[in-house]
């Protein structure tokens, strides 16, 4: 059996051992309810006020507006709940062609309930065009949300840019940050959002924990509506050993980004991307290099489909992901590559790697042996290999 | 992750007769890039008619790859007649299960077989495709009737899951509901029961066959076919014209002559060819 080499951290991440270390005593010995007169339970409390604050040094933002949920779907449902019922009258949201499903699905609802939802495109390269969205906006308008960064290509969307925009001119922003947090600088006080969404399992925390960031002074009404737990915006007994966890990885994802444990995780990538350009033609890098996640490399391989890509790698122990139709279930490759125009010979090739402080330079070189056997060995198999592509490599360049 | 069967992942990561025929007695291309999978399969006949070698290349995920490999060990040794009685199930089946939803990959098998039959028999042309339903993924009514009616679907889902009709836009889904509806609204009836023919009436529509027929066809070849008599299912016959000592001659009975007098008159007969 080949030891597992873990690309596929964008999906989820291994929970740090420190993370569980720490959330150890919370389930047989210290598993009291925090709201319990008794010090056995009310003790809890503390160590939820420390995850809290945790929480909240890696954002930027104040403890009280830190809001444990059931993770980043609930977060992102929570806030836009919350935005629709702050402004009862306004029938119009905006959103992006690209956001995860979480985000999407919410506002496919909507808009079949009634409201009218502007979906902003993106270019070839997946960026937003800042001033098409602002021309969307309108008195009718209560929320814009925008993902932090894609889940997909790993593209950031410039939020610190738009938000204060969007804000003067009396909307709410939400923000999908799910996959920047941890991974680059987040920061709510310069990006000036009103909501944002983050996940413990994308952060080496545990899985089933989330926060919804609202920022003080910010309408809100519950979605989960009964206890008092969280000052009344999220009613649920709380899931300690997993809140206790995740404070545990914000601290430690704020140390790592200081000690800049992503610079060298940004070099492991580009040694991965420049290894497929080099050994692989008729490859294509899906997304902007200029403003991207340092852990994520989404390529395309011309002429061969996903799925076959991934059960191959993983014959190798090797964990990707893929845009293709026929790993999700659905029919048509991934909305985000869609939007941003790739073309069908590509879209059903594309592979995510997804990286992340855990990677080593040996598990790349690991992947870079295996993976141009395996592409040559599906284009081998492919009608449309010799007959569209020559002998010769061209070099493609997204547009 | 999807559940394939050992069978599936064995014909996925060793897939067997890949490549091009170069003169390949029959082509079938089926699939295209935009739906994410296609098929090319070749074949080549021996001097019996019976498939002699058969080879695919295929664009798509592991249980598409799997299925054309699947199939092409299955028509291998096979008579066109024989082959063309392999339905998407029995790929299926022959890597032990698919899962539904990919079991259009099957039916992709199937179609490419039958496309390369047709080529092969010159019917290529005549085919009728019917009219597209589904525009995401070019599904004619014809085919999801045909692959409804085959498997049992009752449900759009069920459609999506064997033809993608109905998986992309999803604008279509009424037309494959009355699609449905009607292949399920004729399903409770008992199928009508091909009434008994004596032989006279077998003998009287066999002739009736070749004359308006099958001579037109063969004399296009300067050939030419008698009947000589009807034994119970047994159709004697003597071929003449540029016919007689053909080679070809063989594959010309069982493959036209055969087919498609058990499609007009029952399909019990056999036809043999009687020397002098």
């Amino acid at each position: 059996m080949n030891p597992v080499v873990y690309l596929d951290n964008n999906a989820t991440t291994r929970v740090d051992p420190a993370v569980f270390e720490a959330m150890r005593p919370f389930f047989v010995e210290r598993y009291g309810n925090p709201s319990s007169m008794h010090a056995f339970g009310g003790s809890v409390a503390a160590d939820l006020r420390r995850a809290r604050e945790s929480v909240a040094r890696l954002i930027g933002a104040s403890p009280e507006e830190i809001v444990f949920t059931s993770g980043g779907t609930e977060s992102n449902n929570t806030a836009v709940h919350a935005a629709i019922e702050a402004f009862p009258g306004r029938r119009h949201l905006v959103t992006s062609r690209v956001e995860h499903p979480a985000v999407k699905n919410v506002y496919e609802r909507l808009a079949r309930k009634g409201y009218r939802v502007t979906f902003v495109p993106v270019d070839g390269r997946g960026r937003l065009d800042r001033d098409v969205l602002l021309g969307q906006l309108g008195p009718d308008t209560a929320l814009v949300s925008l993902m932090w960064a894609n889940n997909e290509t790993g593209v950031i969307f410039p939020v610190e840019e738009i938000a204060p925009l969007v804000r003067s001119r009396g909307i709410l922003f939400h923000t999908d940050a799910v996959q920047a947090v941890g991974k680059i600088p987040v920061d709510v006080e310069r990006a000036g959002v009103d909501f944002l969404s983050l996940s413990g399992h994308k952060i080496h925390g545990p899985k089933g924990v989330g926060v919804l960031y609202v920022r003080r002074g910010t309408s809100f009404a519950p979605l989960i509506v009964g206890g008092h737990q969280e000052r009344g915006r999220r009613a649920g007994t709380e899931n300690t050993a997993a809140i206790v966890g995740l404070g545990r990885a914000a601290e430690l994802a704020r140390e790592e980004l200081a000690s800049g444990a992503y610079d060298r995780v940004r070099l492991l990538r580009d040694r991965l991307e420049q290894g497929i350009r080099e050994r692989i033609p008729n490859v294509l890098v899906n997304g902007d290099p200029a403003a991207r996640l340092p852990n994520t490399l989404n390529v395309s391989f011309e002429y061969v489909e996903g799925e076959a890509i991934l059960l191959m790698l993983n014959e190798h122990g090797i964990c990707a992901s893929s845009g293709s139709a026929c790993t999700s279930g659905s029919l048509e490759p991934s909305h985000v590559l869609r939007a941003m125009g790739v073309p069908f010979t590509a879209a059903h090739g594309s592979i995510r790697f997804s990286l992340s402080r855990f990677t080593t330079a040996q598990e790349i070189d690991r992947v870079l042996e295996v993976l141009p056997p395996i592409i040559a060995r599906l284009r081998e198999l492919s009608p449309f290999w010799k007959k569209e592509a020559p002998a010769c490599s061209r070099e493609f360049q997204p547009v | 992750m999807w559940e394939y069967s050992d069978k599936v992942k064995d014909h996925f990561l060793h897939p067997r007769n890949v490549g091009v025929i170069e003169n390949a007695d029959g082509v079938g291309e089926v699939g295209s890039i935009a739906c994410g999978d296609a098929l090319t399969f070749y074949f080549k006949l021996d001097e019996q008619g019976r498939i002699r070698e058969a080879k695919f290349q295929t664009f798509g995920c592991a249980s598409a790859i799997a299925s054309s490999s699947a199939l092409t060990e299955m028509v291998i040794g096979k008579t066109l007649d024989e082959a063309a009685r392999i339905t998407n199930e029995d790929i299926a089946n022959y890597l032990g299960g698919l899962p539904k939803e990919k079991m259009h990959c099957s039916v992709m098998g199937r179609e490419a077989l039958e496309k390369a039959i047709a080529c092969y028999r010159g019917e290529a042309g005549r085919q009728v495709e019917g009219e597209i339903v589904c525009e995401c993924f070019g599904v004619t009514d014809r085919e999801i009737e045909r692959v409804a009616r085959e498997n049992g679907l009752r449900t759009i889902a069920d459609v999506t899951d064997y033809t993608k009709a109905g998986g992309g836009c999803g604008k279509c889904h009424e037309r494959i509901q009355a699609i449905l509806d009607r292949v399920l609204g004729a399903a409770p009836q008992a199928p009508e029961r091909p009434k008994r023919l004596t032989t006279l009436e077998k003998i009287k529509r066999i002739e009736q066959c070749i004359e308006r027929e099958i001579n037109p066809t063969l004399k296009q070849d300067a050939g030419r076919l008698e009947l000589v008599d009807v034994e119970g299912d047994r159709v004697l016959v003597r071929l003449g014209g540029s016919c007689a000592g053909c080679v070809k001659s063989h594959v010309t009975l069982k493959h036209y002559v055969e087919t498609r007098l058990r499609e007009v008159v029952s399909p019990e007969l056999t036809v043999e060819e009687v020397q002098g």
